[in-house]
């Protein structure tokens, strides 16, 4: 016979588990402050790209210029792509295929002793 | 800036799945997620084979236009706020507003391609065809699948405007547009990357 201990009850699955999707968008003019912000993001990388020709180190020029093309991805990513406002689940997809992307070609690139 | 968020929750579609979320918009991310592993083997195929040219060899600084590129890469980024306020249009019901952006879109969008076009033609009359060296086939294989990426977004965009003519568009499959959105902003990041590092990077 089996015993049946009333503190340990069955969890309930008859109801899927809702995600929590926070409906929200940003106001057209938010866009366009965003825009500006990539417009001149832009014009600073182009700016660097012509002062390197006056004798700045590349690796001064590297680290700022990937700097400021993570803050233009990050400004895209979250506010035209709305994942800053959307369900958590599509902000961990895509960041699982950038990091995996990243530590493949990173992992070939220095197979390839290209450091 | 969130506090400027506004929230449309009565016009947003119910999502009849068991995440409660859009199994569409699902499989876009997950699509996009994807894309990366694509385009990061092509972007670091070019960073390995860039300075692989020999002494005499056409190489990145021979035939780059920096300004025309940077004009190029500015259209692009300008075509994402056009794309955001085709979505914010038509999720306010504004059909006609939705339209007329989305064909903005698509025009900015054509734009970046035939600079495309004219920059390739430019570096094949100065000498670098896609089987001259491995800095030409790795450049022509990335900025070309690149390209191959926006003409798609184009095709899906006009796609879109005709759909929207025909009325077969209206503001409850806003979350469409949304999805086409979230397809070209991502070719919009994916060029933000090319441009940083093939174009603007010490060469």
């Amino acid at each position: 016979m089996a015993i049946v201990d009333p503190e340990i009850t069955e969890p309930d699955i008859s109801e899927p588990e809702i995600i929590n999707v926070e409906h929200a968008h940003p106001t057209d003019w938010l866009y366009v402050k965003v825009a500006i912000a990539l417009a001149l993001l832009t014009a600073l990388e182009v700016f660097t790209y012509f002062e390197s020709v006056h004798g700045w180190s590349d690796t001064v020029l590297i680290v700022m210029l990937v700097a400021m093309m993570l803050v233009k991805f990050f400004l895209v990513v979250a506010f035209f792509m709305h994942l800053k406002f959307d369900a958590p689940i599509f902000w961990r997809l895509f960041v699982f295929g950038v990091v995996l992307a990243m530590a493949i070609y990173m992992l070939m690139l220095t197979a390839f002793r290209y450091w | 800036m969130a506090a400027e968020a506004i929230n449309h929750s009565a016009q947003e579609q119910d999502h009849h799945s068991s995440t409660g979320i859009s199994n569409e918009k699902l499989a876009m991310w997950v699509f996009l997620g994807s894309e990366c592993l694509l385009f990061g083997g092509l972007i670091s195929t070019y960073m390995f084979n860039k300075d692989r040219i020999g002494l005499n060899d056409i190489g990145p600084s021979d035939v780059f236009d920096i300004p025309f590129t940077s004009v190029s890469s500015f259209v692009l980024l300008m075509s994402s706020l056009t794309m955001v306020f085709a979505v914010s249009a038509i999720t306010r019901g504004d059909l006609r507003a939705n339209r007329i952006w989305l064909a903005t879109t698509a025009a900015l969008g054509a734009t970046f391609v035939a600079g495309q076009v004219y920059e390739f033609t430019a570096f094949y009359s100065e000498g670098l065809g896609f089987t001259t060296n491995l800095f030409g086939s790795s450049f022509y294989a990335l900025t070309g699948f690149h390209g191959a990426h926006v003409t798609i977004g184009i095709i899906m965009l006009m796609s879109l405007y005709i759909m929207s003519l025909r009325g077969n568009l209206p503001a409850e499959r806003a979350e469409t547009v949304e999805i086409i959105g979230l397809y070209w902003h991502f070719v919009d990041i994916v060029w933000i990357v090319i441009f940083t590092i093939v174009y603007l990077f010490p060469q």
